[in-house]
């Protein structure tokens, strides 16, 4: 019964949809105020549809409704009640019921936080939403229908692949899916002031927050998904330019470029069109993204030609949206205009270039991730495109972009001097390259790259110090307290996340140049030296899990004669598929991680086993959540908040500082 | 500068870095396109010299042999027509079963072994890698199409 009360709810969810996506926006086109005003109360009410048709699928995972196809098919009676309710998103039904959800989600935010938009505007960008939301409805309820009962009901579950059976695994879709979907907010927003014919600086600045905010989530899900894998794999590694790694981080390159070229159409009135464009690409591969890894396309395009009817949708779901929004886009664009001029060397030129070079990256990394799907469609041959592909494109390509992230924000809008910037960074250029030259050699050991990794992050925070500087003297007036106060958060937000991509770059170069790695057969008692580390493998042990067995190694690891950890490794199997799960064992610290996975057991009780020493491992993550953090806090400026909540006086002075 | 010269600098920038970031995509893919071959590819000899590629198929039953130092690992890898010797040291993935798919990135050595450098096993129990399942319907198609002949010749 609950699961067809979750099936009705989503057919009424797809009236609600279709009826949000038209009227409201033809009520906009005609100036007809009650049609308009149909748009709020269709979003909140398809948000309260959807939210049941979750909450009866999360009912029928909870209560082991093995007469669900859907839940049968990813979940088991062993299975404990968290890892069941994370199984909802643990295959394809279900992760498109969590899309549409976190879209209604988003949705029903807009109806809360938009009053101070115009009547025209907010029922146009809540009507887009609701057209991609009727794709999304139509899709489930067509071809992928979460609630199919399976009669006779199984006895027992499936089970929920053992990989996903982790509590990064429990958070990284629903992160993910906050970011791609939040990015459908900028892309009605674009589409809506592309149907307005208008966008100003106010336009910009409503559509930012949203923007950042998607950025945000979208970062933290990237961070999430790649540190699972660096402990859940047992691989040590932590991005493999796998395509469905791929698949998620083109959003954020477009999205980054968005976020940056929204702050040039909201302080200058510069970029329009470019920032409408960007919008569009944004949520176009955030589409793709969730496609690509959930249709099955990756594991086998001919995995298109088994169902061929999902296929031809997701083709042509893509293509109306893509191609939709491009059409618009062309016909609609000229009125929009390019907004205000600027020379070459500005921060306007600096923040062009690198938007030009993150869409550079964007298409290098969507070229490698789509042409071997091509090449196989065609029938023209197996390839495989891998990380060396990426790294030899993409380093070169966000070089620049790094170096332009620290001169940036140091040059004035409109037109800045060359003599007079390079004299304001020679000190930060000074520190950055005696860095670049030194560490390496404090460190013992150099590359090229090396050198170019301290440099690159030396230089971002020394920038940073620069900007920081400047700012206060240009304040009169308080102590250095007072004066740090003043400066708006949307500036320590931009400063932070900067210095986020610099403890990121800190990260991979250590890991890069230091790691050490060895595969040792180990009896009991035997020793091996990994990193100045020495790790004494102590034996096996058998413990039972709740749906799996295992087996646990000890290992005691010691620096110095003195310990430092016990580790415990496990090699589990999972009972329902018959599974065999590597559960790597990592000590984690601020400057490195020890980490030891089992291999095979081998005679005598001895083992194949993995070691790795990781230097700065964790400030590749750490990068990533300052990152965040720095959105979060941009997002906190006053400058956003609505009109009437702003006090009058406090204007002028931030206006003051945020035209500098 | 006048607002024509301010466009062509643009303009310039723009096909500047598109014609770099061309570059460097054809540049990396000349030279880190890694091809697929199956086993019976392997035997014709069609597979380049020098030059890392993927096989592909089944890991032959009762096959697998380990060295002394207990990492070297042996086995072979047939699409049942041919079967291709491989070599690697390392621990292998979870998923890595005696008759069961197996995708191997390596070089050939000059006896006829391939010498891996990894054994990927990016899938599950209940379906194969695409590669290892392709090398095996290919030769079972070359295999059928073999064995009609033979019953045709006679008659």
């Amino acid at each position: 019964m609950i699961p067809e009360i979750g099936h009705f709810a989503l057919i009424l969810a797809l009236c609600v949809a279709l009826v949000q996506g038209t009227l409201p926006i033809y009520g906009a086109a005609v100036g007809n105020s009650r049609l308009m005003a149909l748009a709020v109360p269709a979003a909140r009410c398809q948000f309260f549809l959807v939210l049941t048709a979750f909450g009866c699928l999360a009912y029928a995972f909870a209560n082991k409704d093995f007469s669900v196809l859907y839940v049968a098919a990813t979940s088991n009676s062993q299975l404990p009640l968290h890892y069941r309710l994370a199984a909802i998103w643990g295959a394809h039904e279900g992760s498109l019921l969590l899309w549409t959800f976190i879209l209604t989600i988003w949705m029903f935010a807009v109806t809360l936080f938009s009053s101070h938009l115009p009547e025209a505007m907010r029922s146009r960008i809540l009507g887009v939403m609701g057209l991609v939301s009727v794709g999304f409805l139509l899709f489930m309820l067509s071809v992928s229908n979460p609630f199919e009962r399976l009669i006779p009901a199984a006895a027992e579950g499936r089970d929920l692949n053992p990989l996903l059976q982790d509590p990064g695994m429990v958070l990284h879709p629903p992160m993910l899916y906050m970011g791609y979907v939040g990015f459908s907010v900028a892309f009605a927003f674009a589409l809506a002031a592309l149907l307005g014919g208008n966008l100003d600086a106010a336009w910009a600045r409503w559509s930012r927050p949203w923007t950042t905010v998607a950025w945000c989530f979208l970062t933290i899900g990237i961070a999430l998904g790649s540190g699972w894998a660096y402990y859940e794999l047992g691989w040590g590694g932590w991005w493999f330019w796998d395509p469905v790694e791929n698949a998620s981080f083109m959003p954020w390159l477009a999205g980054t470029a968005l976020v940056h070229s929204l702050a040039v159409t909201d302080k200058r009135g510069g970029f329009k069109v470019w920032t409408v464009l960007l919008a569009i690409m944004a949520f176009s591969l955030s589409l793709l993204g969730t496609f690509l890894v959930r249709s099955g396309v990756l594991t086998s395009v001919h995995a298109f030609a088994t169902d061929p009817k999902r296929g031809l949708f997701i083709l042509s779901f893509l293509a109306v949206v893509i191609g939709g929004s491009l059409l618009l886009y062309a016909w609609r664009a000229p009125r929009v205009g390019l907004g205000g001029g600027f020379a070459p060397v500005s921060r306007e030129g600096f923040l062009l270039a690198n938007n030009v070079l993150l869409v550079a990256a964007t298409g290098a990394v969507l070229l490698g991730t789509l042409y071997p799907l091509f090449l196989d469609a065609l029938d023209l041959g197996k390839i495989s495109v891998g990380p060396p592909y990426f790294d030899s494109v993409f380093v070169p390509l966000i070089t620049p972009a790094l170096f332009l992230m620290g001169i940036g924000p140091l040059a004035q809008w409109k037109k800045a001097e060359i003599p007079d910037l390079a004299k304001r960074v020679r000190w930060a250029a000074g520190v950055s390259v005696l860095t670049a030259l030194g560490l390496p050699i404090v460190l013992g050991e150099w590359t090229p790259l090396l050198s170019l990794g301290f440099l690159l992050a030396c230089w971002i925070v020394a920038t940073a110090i620069v900007s920081v500087r400047e700012q206060l003297a240009h304040l009169i007036g308080g102590g250095i307290g007072a004066r740090l106060a003043r400066l708006p958060r949307a500036y320590w937000g931009m400063l932070l996340a900067h210095c986020g991509i610099a403890v990121f770059v800190v990260g991979v170069t250590m890991v890069k140049g230091f790691e050490t790695e060895q595969d040792v057969r180990m009896g009991v008692g035997d020793v091996a030296t990994v990193g100045g580390y020495t790790f004494r493998f102590d034996g096996v042990q058998n413990v039972r899990g709740p749906n799996y067995t295992a087996v646990r190694g000890t290992f005691h690891v010691s620096r110095d004669g003195r310990e430092t950890a016990l580790l415990y490794p496990e090699k589990r199997r999972y009972t329902a598929q018959n599974q065999v799960m590597t559960e790597a064992a990592i000590d984690s610290g601020v400057v490195r991680d020890l980490y030891v996975s089992l291999g095979e057991p081998l005679e005598d009780g001895a083992w194949s086993v993995r070691l790795y020493h990781k230097p700065f491992v964790n400030w590749i993550w750490g990068g990533c959540l300052i990152m965040a953090l720095g959105g979060a806090l941009a997002v906190s400026d006053r400058r956003y908040r609505p009109a009437w909540r702003r006090e009058p006086q406090v204007v002028p002075a931030n206006a003051q500082l945020a035209g500098r | 500068m006048t607002p024509r010269q301010k466009r062509f600098a643009f303009v310039g920038l723009g096909l500047l870095v598109l014609g770099v970031a061309t570059a460097l995509v054809l540049n990396a893919f000349q030279s880190n396109l890694v091809f697929f071959f199956t086993p019976t590819q392997v035997a014709n000899g069609e597979v380049p010299k020098g030059r890392s590629f993927r096989i592909g198929g089944m890991v032959e039953d009762g096959s697998v042999k380990r060295e002394a130092d207990g990492l070297t690992v042996r086995f072979v890898v047939t699409d049942t027509a041919k079967r291709v010797p491989v070599v690697y040291k390392g621990i292998l993935p979870d998923l890595f079963k005696e008759g069961k798919g197996a995708v191997a990135q390596g070089q050939l050595d000059a006896d006829g072994t391939f010498v891996a450098s990894e054994v990927l096993a990016k899938h599950d129990e209940n379906y194969m890698p695409p590669e290892a399942a392709e090398a095996l319907a290919k030769a079972k198609a070359a295999g059928a199409q073999s064995s009609n002949t033979l019953i045709v010749q006679p008659q």
